[in-house]
Formats: C-alpha cells, sequence, structure tokens
C-alpha cells in the first residue's frame, strides 16, 4: 500500500528494538474474547486508477448535480467560485494542518482566520466573529443557548419563517436544557408576526431569519426594539449573506447574534456540507460566546502575530461550564469564504448581489405574466415563493423535471398551507436564456 | 546526527488583507448583466460592507505567503497526540471535487442522487463493520457533535424508558471534550481516576457507578495509549445498572481489524474521519463525527437517514424515536467522500495501518525512554506519553522543549495533556511515519535534551527560525483583539 | 514557578484552604487570593467579580480568576453581603500578580457572623496546610 512506509526489513528492525517477536505481542494486553474472530470485511483495496472508475461511476449517478437546469437554493446556493478559492485553499499548508495550538508554525491559519474574523463582523456589519461554527444550523442553535445563558430565561422564540431544518436543529440542542420553544407565525406579506413577542417577558431570544425562508427580508429593526424591551436577544439566522451586499446588515438593524451559513461565499455544495457556520455578535458578550476566536498580539521582538485567545471558555479548559463543546469547527470552508470575500471585493459584492436581485425580479417578472402568482408581498432578495396556477407544486415540479429542469422546492412538505407554492432560487449563475427557458416550460 | 531537517529559508513578509488593495479593483469575473436593473427598495438598502478591492495576482499572492508561514503533515512529522496526523492522499481530494459530488444540492430528488445516497449507505455499513456495532449515522460534523449526538441518544434512551438520570462517569484519561458534550445534556460528570498501569479499574467503576448514572463516557485507548483492557467488565457494571457506555473513538487508529467494540460492550462510539480515515484537518476542520450504536439504540439515531428503497436508495425521517436532526443537511458529505475513497483504497490494509501505528508508537517510546522521562513504562498503543521530568533540573519545560523542537523541522506533540501527567508530551506518529522519518524525530529530540542540559537559553528563547518568535498570550487575553 | 519560601505571606492576614486571604478591620473583611495562588495561576488575564449589593454564604462561588490556561473560581471565606469590588481589576488583572495583598484585593465584605473568622488560618497554620497540600 503506497501510504505505508514500512518494508519488511524496517519492520524487523523496530521489532528487534521494542524487544518484541511481532506486532501481535502489542495487542496481548487486547482479552482473547475482545478480538475479532474474522477479518473485516471489506471490499479489496482498489487502485488509484480503479478507484477513479469507482468514483466517476457514483458521481456520474447524481444526475441533479450535473444534468438540469436548476433554481434550488433554500439554504445552499449555486453561485460561481472562481478557481483560486479552492487552489488557495487546497495549498496543502493550509489544509494538513492541524489546529494552530503551536501558533508560531500556523501563522498563516491564524492571520487568514483572524482576517475572516474581520470581513464576517464588517458583512454582517457586528464586532466580533469567532473563527467559525459547523454550519448555520449549529450557529443559530449555540446562539440561543448562549441568550439562555446570557439571559437567564427559559423560553426561546423562534419564526416559522427560519429554515425548517434550522428549527430541527434548535429543537434538537434545546431539549435537553427543558427550555420551551415559541413558534412565531407568519404574515401574509411573508414576514414574522411579530405581536405574540411583546409579550413574552420570558423570552431570552427572538431568532429570525432575513432574509428568510420564504426569501423576504424580515423588519429586523421592530423584532430588535420588543425584543429588547422584554430584555432579550435577538438572534439574526442567514442563509444568504451575498444579501448584505445589497441590503442592510444584521448589525445595522439592532441584531445581538448575526449567525448563518457561508456556503454562499465560495464554498461548493456538496450534497449540503461543509459549509461555515458563521458567528458574530457584539463586543459585550464576547466571554459568552462559543468558538474559537483568534487574537492579534506581538512576538518578544515586537512584530505583529496572531494566536489562539480566550480559550478559557473552552471545553477543554472550562471543561463541564464551557460555552461550548465545539473544538473543531470549519477552518478551512472559513478560508475559502475569506478567499472569495477578497476575491470579489466590496465593490464586486455590491454588483453581484445587484445582479441576483435584478434577475430574480426579472423570473418573478415574468412568471407572473405566465399566469403563475406571487404569494407573499415583501421585498425579496434571491428567492421568493410562486403560487402554480392549478394543482399541486409537487407535480408541476415532476413535471419540469421532465424538462430538465429543477423548479425550486416545493414548499408543501415543510407548510402544509404551501402545498401550491414552488420556492425558487435564482443567483447570477442563471442566464436570461435559462430563465426564460423555465417560463416558456411553464407557459406550455 | 544526520542533516538536520529545519532549515532556513526565504519568507515573504505581508500585510493584513485590507492593508493591500485599491477601490475599484476586482479579482472576480462577474457575468454580464443580461437583464433589466430592478428598481430597489430604498429604506432597507445598506451601503455595502467595507471589504477591500484586490486584483487576482494580489489574492493569490497574499493568501500564498501566508500559508508558508504554516506546518503541515504534508511538510513534516507532526506527532500531535490524540490528533492522528496521518498522511492525507491526494486523490482522495480529487474524488470529492467530482461535479457529481460538489454540484449536488442537498434538496436533490432521491432519483436524482442515488450516487451520493449509495455512497454514504457504503460508508455506514463499512463504518459498522469496522468497529463491530449496528447502526450509524453520518450526520455529526466533527468529533465533539458526536460526542453531543451520542449523549442525546443516551438522553433519549433514558427518556423513552422513563427514567431519570443525572450524572455520568468520565474517566481522568478521556478525552477533554467528554464533560462539555454530557453538560449539554444535562449530565454531571463524575471524575474518575486511572489506576497506577494508566487504565480504569473495575472496583472503581463498581463503586461509582449507581442507578442515578447514565453511563460511562471512556475513550479506549485512552489519552495514555492504553487499551483500556477492562472495558468487558466495566461494561458489564454499567448495563447491570441500566446504563450505557459511551465510547469516545477519536483513537481508532490503534484498533481496526483487532478489536471487536460491540464485544467490549459499548453502546455508543463516535469516530473522527478527519483522524482515523485520513481526511485533511484544514487548520481546524471541516471533520466529520460519525456515531455508530448497537441494534437497540438504532432508532434513537438522527434524521434523515439513507434507507433502502427499491434498488437504490433514499432519505427518510420516518423514525418517530429520533433525536432530531444536529446538521441542517446531511452532515460533512465532502469529507465522507475522502474517507469513502481512503477506505476503498485500503481494503484489508485498515488492519495493516493500526498495525503499523502501534509498531511506529512503541518504537518510538522505546527510543527515547531515558531522553525523556516515561512515567508508564510499558507496551503503548498508537501513542505515548512522556514527561519533561528529566530536564526539570535544568529548569526546561515541557513548553519549551516544544518550542525548540520546531527549530529542528518538527512540530511539537501534543503537550500538557492529558491532565493526569504533569508536564506531559504526548506522542502519536501514525503509520504513515517511516522509520526514518522517526528515527530523525529521535535524533532532534536528543539534540534538544543536550542542549537543554548545556545550553538552556536556547530553548528559552526558541523558537529562532519561525516567522514570529515567541507570541505574548497573556496581552492578546487582557485586551482582546479580534478584528482589525 | 516559585519555591514557598520565595512567596510572600503576611501575618496580618487570615488564609483560607482555597487560598483567599481575608483582612479583617473595622467589621469590614477584605478579600484577595493569596500570593501562593497568584503564582501558581501565572499571568492572570481577567476577573469576574460579583454585583455589590450580593450576598453569599461561606464557601460559594463569588467569582473568577483567568489565566492564559486555565480558570479558578473565587470562593467566599466569610459569609456576607459584598460592599466593594477592585474596579481596578476590569482594566488592569495584572494587579493581582503585582501586589496581591494591597492593590490587588478583590472585594469587601461586611462578614454576617464575626465566629466564621475563627475557622480561616493564621500563617504557620496555613503554612503547615500548604506544605501539606503540596
Amino acid at each position: 500500500m503506497r501510504y505505508l512506509p514500512h518494508t519488511d526489513d524496517d519492520i524487523s528492525t523496530m521489532l528487534r528494538v521494542t524487544g518484541a517477536d511481532s506486532i501481535n505481542d502489542f495487542f496481548t494486553v487486547v482479552p482473547e474474547e475482545l478480538r475479532r474472530p474474522s477479518e473485516m470485511a471489506l471490499p479489496d483495496a482498489l487502485t488509484e486508477w480503479e478507484l477513479n472508475d469507482r468514483m466517476a461511476a457514483l458521481s456520474n449517478a447524481n444526475t441533479g448535480a450535473t444534468d438540469f437546469l436548476s433554481f434550488m437554493g433554500a439554504g445552499s446556493y449555486d453561485h460561481h467560485i472562481p478557481e483560486t478559492v479552492p487552489f488557495l485553499a487546497g495549498r496543502s499548508e493550509f489544509a494538513t494542518s492541524y489546529t494552530p495550538y503551536q501558533p508560531e508554525l500556523s501563522q498563516g491559519t491564524l492571520q487568514a482566520m483572524y482576517e475572516y474574523q474581520t470581513l464576517v463582523a464588517r458583512l454582517t456589519g457586528m464586532e466580533i466573529a469567532n473563527a467559525s461554527m459547523y454550519d448555520g444550523a449549529s450557529a443559530l442553535a449555540e446562539a440561543i443557548l448562549m441568550a439562555l445563558r446570557i439571559t437567564k430565561k427559559n423560553t426561546v422564540a423562534v419564526s416559522a419563517a427560519v429554515h425548517p431544518f434550522y428549527r430541527q436543529v434548535v429543537r434538537t440542542y434545546v431539549e435537553p436544557t427543558g427550555c420551551s420553544v415559541l413558534e412565531l407565525p407568519v404574515l401574509e406579506s411573508g414576514r414574522t408576526d411579530l405581536s405574540t413577542l411583546a409579550s413574552s417577558a420570558n423570552c431570552a431570544v427572538a431568532a429570525l431569519q432575513s432574509p428568510n425562508l420564504f426569501g423576504c427580508v424580515e423588519d429586523l429593526p421592530t423584532a430588535a426594539r420588543i425584543i429588547h424591551d422584554q430584555g432579550g436577544l435577538l438572534a439574526a439566522s442567514f442563509t444568504e449573506p451575498v444579501a448584505f451586499g445589497l441590503y442592510r446588515p444584521p448589525g445595522d438593524d439592532g441584531a445581538d447574534v448575526a449567525c448563518g451559513e457561508g456556503q454562499s461565499l465560495g464554498i461548493p455544495r456538496s450534497f449540503g456540507g461543509p459549509g461555515v457556520g458563521i458567528f458574530c455578535t457584539r463586543s459585550r458578550y464576547v466571554r459568552s460566546m462559543p468558538g474559537r476566536l483568534v487574537g492579534k498580539t506581538r512576538d518578544r521582538s515586537g512584530k505583529r502575530g496572531f494566536v489562539l485567545t480566550l480559550a478559557t471558555r473552552e471545553q477543554h479548559i472550562r471543561r463541564e461550564r464551557a460555552t461550548s463543546n465545539i473544538c473543531t469547527n470549519s477552518s478551512l470552508c472559513a478560508l475559502s469564504s475569506a478567499v472569495y470575500l477578497a476575491s470579489l471585493g466590496g465593490s464586486g459584492l455590491r454588483r453581484l448581489a445587484k445582479l441576483n436581485y435584478d434577475k430574480t425580479e426579472y423570473l418573478k417578472r415574468n412568471l407572473s405574466e405566465a399566469g403563475w402568482t406571487m404569494p407573499f408581498t415583501s421585498p425579496t432578495f434571491n428567492e421568493f415563493v410562486a403560487r402554480v396556477p392549478r394543482g399541486d407544486a409537487e407535480e408541476v415540479h415532476r413535471g419540469l423535471r421532465e424538462k430538465g429542469i429543477l423548479a425550486g422546492v416545493p414548499l408543501g412538505r415543510w407548510y402544509p398551507d404551501l402545498r401550491d407554492c414552488l420556492l425558487l432560487c435564482v443567483t447570477e449563475t442563471a442566464t436570461r436564456e435559462d430563465m426564460d427557458r423555465l417560463v416558456s416550460e411553464v407557459r406550455s | 546526527m544526520s542533516e538536520r531537517v529545519g532549515t532556513q529559508g526565504l519568507l515573504f513578509n505581508e500585510p493584513l488583507l485590507w492593508e493591500r488593495g485599491s477601490r475599484g479593483r476586482s479579482g472576480m469575473s462577474l457575468p454580464r448583466a443580461d437583464v433589466e436593473p430592478a428598481p430597489v427598495y430604498e429604506d432597507l438598502i445598506g451601503n455595502g460592507p467595507d471589504i477591500p478591492d484586490l486584483s487576482e495576482p494580489e489574492v493569490v499572492r497574499h493568501y500564498t505567503r501566508l500559508s508558508q508561514w504554516n506546518f503541515g503533515i504534508d511538510s513534516n512529522m507532526y506527532p500531535l497526540g490524540s490528533c492522528t496526523m496521518k498522511y492525507n492522499p491526494k486523490t482522495n481530494e480529487k474524488q470529492a471535487a467530482r461535479s457529481g459530488f460538489a454540484g449536488a444540492h442537498p434538496l436533490l430528488p432521491s432519483e436524482l442522487s442515488q450516487g451520493a445516497l449509495q455512497l454514504m449507505a457504503e460508508l455506514e455499513q463499512y463504518l459498522a463493520e469496522i468497529t463491530g456495532l449496528d447502526a450509524a449515522t453520518l450526520q455529526p460534523a466533527a468529533g465533539a457533535q458526536g460526542e453531543l449526538t451520542g449523549m442525546l441518544i443516551m438522553h433519549a434512551w433514558f427518556k423513552h424508558h422513563d427514567d431519570r438520570r443525572s450524572k455520568i462517569i468520565v474517566p481522568d484519561t478521556a478525552h477533554g471534550t467528554n464533560p462539555a458534550s454530557a453538560a449539554l445534556c444535562g449530565y454531571r460528570a463524575v471524575p474518575a481516576a486511572s489506576g497506577p498501569d494508566g487504565i480504569l479499574e473495575t472496583a472503581v467503576i463498581d463503586r461509582l457507578m449507581d442507578d442515578e448514572t447514565a453511563g460511562i463516557m471512556i475513550t479506549n485507548p485512552n489519552t495514555l495509549g492504553f487499551f483500556e483492557e477492562n472495558i468487558k467488565a466495566i461494561a458489564q457494571t454499567v448495563h447491570r445498572h441500566g446504563g450505557l457506555v459511551y465510547c469516545d473513538g477519536a483513537n481508532m487508529n490503534a484498533l481496526m481489524g483487532i478489536v471487536d467494540l460491540a464485544a467490549a460492550g459499548v453502546d455508543i462510539l463516535h469516530l473522527n474521519l478527519h483522524k482515523t480515515f485520513s481526511t485533511p484537518h484544514g487548520g481546524g476542520g471541516p471533520g466529520s463525527g460519525p456515531v455508530l450504536v448497537r441494534k437497540k439504540l438504532e432508532p434513537f439515531l438522527p434524521v434523515p437517514r439513507v434507507i433502502p428503497d427499491g434498488k437504490g436508495w433514499r432519505l427518510s425521517d420516518d423514525f418517530p424515536l429520533s433525536i432530531g436532526k444536529i446538521h441542517a443537511f446531511q452532515g460533512n458529505f465532502g469529507v465522507m467522500v475522502k474517507a469513502y475513497s481512503y477506505i476503498r483504497s485500503m481494503g484489508a490494509d485498515l488492519k495493516r495501518a493500526s498495525q503499523l501505528a502501534v509498531l511506529n508508537a512503541n518504537y518510538l517510546k522505546e527510543r527515547l525512554k531515558g531522553v525523556l522521562h516515561l512515567p508508564y513504562d510499558r507496551p503503548c498503543m498508537h501513542e505515548c506519553v512522556f514527561t519533561d521530568a528529566l530536564q526539570q533540573p535544568h529548569g526546561i519545560t515541557t513548553l519549551e522543549m516544544a518550542k525548540r523542537l520546531m527549530d529542528y523541522g518538527f512540530h511539537p506533540p501534543t503537550v500538557y495533556f492529558p491532565l493526569v501527567v504533569k508536564g506531559a508530551l504526548m506522542m502519536e506518529p501514525t503509520e504513515t511515519e517511516s522509520r526514518d522519518d522517526i528515527d530523525r524525530f529521535v535524533e532532534a529530540l536528543e539534540a534538544v535534551a543536550k542542549e537543554a542540559a548545556e545550553s538552556p537559553e536556547l530553548l528559552r528563547e526558541a523558537p529562532h527560525v519561525c516567522k514570529t518568535e515567541r507570541l505574548d498570550e497573556t496581552e492578546a487575553a487582557r485586551n482582546p483583539r479580534l478584528t482589525g | 514557578m516559585k519555591e514557598i519560601s520565595e512567596l510572600l505571606f503576611p501575618e496580618d492576614v487570615l488564609y483560607a484552604e482555597d487560598h483567599e486571604w481575608s483582612k479583617i478591620e473595622d467589621g469590614v473583611a477584605t478579600v484577595g487570593i493569596n500570593d501562593y495562588a497568584q503564582d501558581q495561576l501565572g499571568d492572570i488575564v481577567y476577573v469576574e467579580l460579583p454585583q455589590v449589593g450580593e450576598s453569599f454564604e461561606r464557601g460559594d462561588e463569588f467569582g473568577t480568576v483567568e489565566s492564559v490556561k486555565a480558570v479558578s473560581e473565587l470562593y467566599m471565606p466569610l459569609s456576607g453581603e459584598i460592599i466593594a469590588v477592585n474596579e481596578n481589576l476590569e482594566d488592569s488583572p495584572e494587579l493581582i500578580n503585582q501586589s496581591p495583598y494591597e492593590e490587588g484585593w478583590i472585594i469587601k465584605i461586611r462578614p454576617d457572623d464575626d465566629n466564621e473568622a475563627e475557622e480561616l488560618m493564621e500563617k504557620e497554620a496555613y503554612l503547615s496546610f500548604l506544605k501539606g497540600d503540596d
């Protein structure tokens, strides 16, 4: 096996040094009854070339990834990724290093993470950020646990327009705490109904997503005012950070935590992971926040350098009283998103966001002319809900699939009231011709 | 001594990203506008984030220079104990980047994502076969999330049986994350001390285990690098009180093809694909922390699960006892592809990998005995633990030896862990290091130990040839500067 | 870390097993951590202080001190109400390292029960306790 360097000669020399007769001697500490009676039943080892064939066959069986015109979003987005992103993030000095416990040998990762923290804090309009979480869903769950710790209240309010999978993850994380989860309903505008929030004095946190699952931009300033009056925090989740190139970021609207998924920023969809959980908050919560932090400092000669810092919040020191149990996060994906943001620049992000918006409005307009309706009236970014004129959205979706089009995500699975609706997404990767093709199939 | 592997080289200074660039530059090719601009809602519009504008060559130079300040497993031996820094095969990267995998939307209809579903189903089977357990979830995104998933499964099991338990036993040789993971499920960690041989004694668990205790979180091999020989008897005690046995399988690299963990009485186990199964650690992730369970706990695994469906596979949420979801989608699929690719490349050689990992650790231990103090002199599994006791008389500590090792071109071992050993240096060479490389590492440590006695100031001022000298962590913590 | 003989233990304060010191004057106890504790912790980077007006029982945790790689809980040597906290520690936690018994004091308490002080140790008793502890 080409990854294993040992020759027979090496092995006998090494055994001689250890005083063992065979490698099996080292395993005599394993009681007989715990040893496997037979060899593992695994497929025979493949050569590199056989592996290529095997993996190509599996990859090609994912026809949905390659053979369709797709308008799917709902938490995972198709954006162009500059070649520089996989090229630079793939450099093995970045990819094959461990968590930067020894800063003098890890300044590359550390400076890149410090820059990532800065870039995502600026993107979301917040003061500080951690070095990443697993994904957008666990970032929201951790934000909610943080709010429970800070406010010492026992209820959390989560909008029904937060991605249903994120809500499920939140329920999983909150369940053992015994705290109750209050679901805020959705108004006809597609925004969250904040009316019950004003009377929820026990509420530690209001969790909203903006743009929300329906693509609608939430009224975060009002939500912030109401929850702050109750002594709770506002956690603003997101699945599409490109929106902040156009819309005001959550930090400017009064959010205490901005947490979401950064997959849109230069990371492939990869069937849902790995992405990167972005977690930003206010400086005053720095000692309550979860996750690793990189800080700027100096070396003995006064030169600028970076280290992991405030580790006393973390699991390996504070153990059961840690702010989270997270250790490995999503560092390399965070690096990818930083390279992506650096490539795009502030000016590029603005143009890209406007392009996403313009194209989405183009499709909305043309689908309306084709007889589809848009049930929600609130402004959107690059996703919107469209109601099909007749029948079930699943059927329409299947029909378009036969024409080679993935017409978004049918919503009936998550919202029975919306079983005649599709959630459609348009990014810069969709051309006018692509959208015209969808519209002409809809017309026929 | 042979030629020292660490040497001088030209590194470049590089400013912070926003100290470069100029407004109006662009490093990304944007599609042309092929639709009319649409009016916007002015009251919602922001100013756009303050992110610098750079050209593509500037971006490439910036990150290339940063990368050169880093040390990776491709640079040299990286013997961080309990981190299993083995070689990360390059073909795995190619496989994960295939457009059918990297381009797959997580909500694709199952008939359009059969390749991904089949890969997941087969990976689950392989991991079950390798560990001896019955069923798997691939959803946890890292080891600690695997631990949390395992604890949630335990919590759900007891709730289902109307059994409230408040404590969990965590040995002093377990991984540091364990108590924090247990605490998230409301369990109080009850410490259990390891015995004079560095392993748990059955009598200790007999004394601690009761009907209020949910079970034990045991790391096997433990963080001293020893196989918990009494695990079966310990498991029997835990089971007698209705408890469950959780095994932290981060150190599985010692056991593949050798130990049947189900026979050892393990009910729940997590693995780290970014350790044992060769996927790159990426400077701190992304990882993947699959959880395996015995049959009786299968109904509690997270959803969605991959299930057979006629000729193919589909995702199902139809498991009413499930703990729910812990990841937005199916977990870190891209990492799973790499681990799958590794397992298919290795086949039966996985057992060989474990054998050689153990051989390497024992060889390293024998070679270093006497150079460094060995607190437990007995055969080890995949890692071994030394201390700075022989260097203390010269006023030299573990930290100083670790920093000096950098000058010789090696990444230091894990330091000051496990906590049961004072001044610990925990070393895990892994199977992908050759005898020659281990010999060079030993020579480097011999040289460092000699310097500790003869010219200790060399160690106190180390490292000398890294990008920076020793960094002021106190200042960083007193005045946190986390963004620029 | 220093030898015990190199550390300072004033005669005019009382010591607790958790390494806090208390100096009782005019019905007010000033509390800090002693030279041994600050030396064990190393450079202190953060102190979490209680609110003035809070009351605690003896042995309750009233705050924490943090070094770069360790956290240590602070325990009340005497029951009572917090009447002052050393706000200088918020910006200069290193005062505890530099001057544990003077500028690095942490809280002032109005003790509930004068008899509790009798259970604290004088210097000699504490030193023999410490040698056993080591």
